[in-house]
């Protein structure tokens, strides 16, 4: 039976990761993520799992180390944040390139410089295009669950793909907030025990990482592609089975009063639920405003997101990081791509708030819906704004 | 593999007739390291996993779909064989604890070049080393960034010219001295630390074979000649990476728990150099420059030597 907890989400993360009985963690400590590992050893020590607790001396070790534990068969899960996960960068593609299924937490925070401990999600954004599945948590529950879900999905037979799981650091890695906790049986029941594909040991040789020359690297890469698009079969199942099992409803883009918004906003992690406050607010006021909650982000959901907006006249895409010199937050430009062939399509609008943990309280979102409303009437000049500059 | 006649015959226990390491692969001729790597593996024997650095040894191995390796084998990137071994020996050991695996031994071996052991893969050594994980790490030190086109490493010896420092009118070649890793080693409490070299196949073997057997950490720093980068004839392998250890340029000892020991003490060292002279990477040095390498060497042989007389054992001190 899963048990009503309060908790902080970052030792409610440990301790779902450890009802899924991963064998092998390696992680290196990292603000605002350091409470995931930092349980998990207490979880060890208490031994009430048995793993073998890795501490690295690097994350690029801790993501390597995980390489080398899921190539020998073990269940594996890491953790980082920022700094720790573009230090892990040299590995991040070639774990999904050797189809290891290891699951990350990631709280994430701002990537320096300036150097900065708080939230946004320039780290995740940075390792956009390395071919992990890659989901946002919008509250504990969800991390919880999402945890959980992670390794079902990773070790799949159809998928053998890594998955990160971010969640905003701060914002939800140091909250305590009430969450169902399932207990063991039904984590057992829903998750069966990893069978790799291949596992490194002399009962079974195989050569794990070779050399792709030019006459199968571009194969390799189409493969890596087909298998993280396929993977989304596999995720929209893992998802049915747990409504079904623990009645909480997943989908890879979820809507908030969209029926008749005129005005939607999107948003990708915990601002999703000042944002949904901020809706009621203007529904209030007689604006049609609505929202839109993207969870899954890769692979990303070209056809939902669609779905999601027709009818709306604004779409406001919410970024929490920038990409530099280039179109508009890294959520938009995938969003606009999404509509660009679309006969009917919102106006598509960008506001890149939050960085480097500035607060975003409702009023923000109230602003920025009023600053749809103008473009419903004038478009703005810019593509994209970074909301909330001093001095502007 | 054909194998001389009546094999046993000449060489009864020496070494495993089974091949894991297989031909065909691409290294260039003459490579000492691919010969390393051979001995290596038929001293290491079936139950081992191995570990590689990007490097030659992955290159000329692993060309998909093709595989030398008859050995589970595993490669994820350069700086970090050790940081994957340490992944490896964790997996083995719970999945064997929780009876997913078969109870019995396997060992984890974790092998590098040059670059990724004194240089990129320093940290993750370090590391694996201090947490004492059942893993030996064999380092195959052909002196530079020979995959990439003899770059200069922290390997690199003082006035050998490569692509990075090359010798000229204002230049000798690498103008620093070796970095020692097998004293960082002894350094990190590693109680098996060894050199060979792949010219004395029976003493590298042997050593491979103790330090397969220590329940830890072990290392071993392998040199081993490169004919490309070292330019040398690729027929004068064996009797470069002789000359290095009869001129005292690279001793061959081990040390077990602290404690030193010759493995193979040459009577007299030969001069250092006849085996500069052997190589066009040293080819610009002056015979004032030569005698400096020589007065190094000399020295640096005497320290070692002070250690193999002087120093006792860990376990001796603790007694």
């Amino acid at each position: 039976m899963s048990k009503r907890i309060g908790m902080e989400i970052a030792i409610a993360a440990a301790e779902a990761v450890a009802l899924c009985r991963p064998e092998v963690i390696a992680a290196y400590p990292i603000t605002p993520n350091t409470h995931v590992p930092e349980h998990l050893s207490d979880i060890v020590a208490e031994g009430r799992l048995d793993a073998e607790f890795i501490c690295v001396e690097s994350e690029h070790s801790a993501l390597s180390a995980c390489c080398g534990a899921s190539g020998a068969g073990a269940r594996t899960f890491t953790a980082t944040s920022s700094q720790g996960l573009a230090y892990m960068s040299e590995i991040v593609p070639i774990v999904p390139a050797m189809r290891l299924p290891v699951v990350m937490i990631i709280g994430n925070r701002a990537l320096s410089g300036p150097i900065n401990i708080w939230n946004d999600q320039s780290d995740i954004m940075y390792q956009r295009d390395a071919g992990w599945i890659s989901m946002f948590a919008n509250n504990g529950q969800e991390v919880v669950d999402m945890a959980i879900q992670a390794f079902k999905i990773a070790e799949h037979k159809d998928v053998m793909l890594p998955v990160n799981l971010n969640l905003d650091g701060f914002q939800l890695t140091h909250v305590v907030e009430p969450m169902e906790m399932p207990d063991q049986k039904e984590v057992d029941a829903f998750l069966p025990p990893f069978k790799p594909l291949a596992s490194l040991h002399p009962d079974n040789i195989v050569s794990m990482g070779t050399l792709g020359l030019p006459d199968i690297y571009n194969e390799a890469c189409k493969a890596r592609d087909e298998v993280l698009k396929k993977s989304r079969k596999v995720i929209l199942e893992v998802w049915k089975e747990w409504k079904q099992k623990f009645g909480r409803s997943y989908e890879p883009v979820e809507g908030y009063k969209t029926k008749d918004a005129e005005i939607v906003l999107l948003t990708l992690g915990s601002m999703g639920e000042t944002a949904e406050v901020a809706v009621d607010e203007m529904r209030k006021k007689g604006v049609k405003a609505g929202l839109i909650r993207l969870r899954l982000w890769r692979p990303f959901p070209f056809e939902e997101i669609r779905k999601a907006v027709k009818g709306a006249k604004v779409l406001v895409v919410l970024d929490r990081a920038v990409s530099y010199g280039g179109p508009g937050g890294p959520v938009f430009s995938e969003v606009r791509s999404a509509l660009y062939d679309q006969p009917e399509k919102p106006f598509v609008m960008n506001q890149i708030i939050g960085l480097g943990g500035r607060d975003v309280p409702v009023v923000d979102f109230v602003k920025i819906v009023e600053k749809a409303q103008k473009a419903l009437k004038t478009k703005p000049m810019d593509d994209y704004e970074i909301y909330g500059v001093r001095g502007s | 593999m054909n194998i001389v006649e009546n094999f046993d015959l000449y060489a009864p226990k020496l070494t495993d007739k089974k091949e894991y390491f297989s031909p065909g692969h691409r290294a260039c001729q003459g490579c000492g390291e691919a010969l390393a790597i051979r001995l290596m593996c038929k001293a290491l024997g079936k139950d081992t996993v191995i570990v590689n650095a990007t490097g030659c040894m992955e290159v000329i191995s692993t060309m998909y779909p093709t595989t030398a390796w008859e050995l589970p084998w595993i490669h994820v990137a350069f700086p970090n064989s050790a940081s994957v071994g340490a992944g490896v020996e964790a997996a083995l050991k719970i999945l064997r604890r929780k009876g997913k695996i078969a109870d019995r031994d396997v060992k984890t071996v974790c092998i590098g070049g040059d670059g990724g052991t004194f240089d990129i893969g320093f940290q993750a050594l370090s590391g694996t080393m201090e947490r004492g994980h059942d893993v030996l790490y064999i380092c195959f030190d052909n002196e530079a960034y020979m995959n990439t086109g003899i770059q200069r490493s922290g390997a690199t010896p003082f006035g050998a010219s490569t692509t990075t420092n090359p010798a000229g009118a204002a230049s000798i070649g690498k103008s620093q001295w070796k970095k020692n890793i097998t004293e960082i080693m002894v350094a990190h409490g590693v109680s098996y630390v060894a050199t060979a070299c792949h010219s004395y196949p029976v003493d590298f073997m042997t050593k491979v074979r103790k330090a397969r057997k220590v329940k830890g950490p072990s290392f071993i720093h392998c040199m081993s000649v490169c004919p490309t980068g070292w330019r040398t004839p690729s027929s004068e392998c064996v009797k470069v990476g002789r000359l290095i250890v009869e001129t005292g340029v690279f001793p061959l000892y081990e040390v077990e728990d602290g404690k030193y020991r010759m493995t193979y003490q040459p009577e007299f060292l030969k001069p250092v150099e006849l085996y500069i002279k052997k190589q066009g990477r040293f080819r610009h040095l002056t015979p004032d420059r030569i005698q400096e390498i020589q007065d190094r060497v000399t020295l640096e042989y005497r320290k070692l030597m002070d250690k193999v007389e002087g120093l006792h054992s860990w376990k001796e001190l603790a007694d």
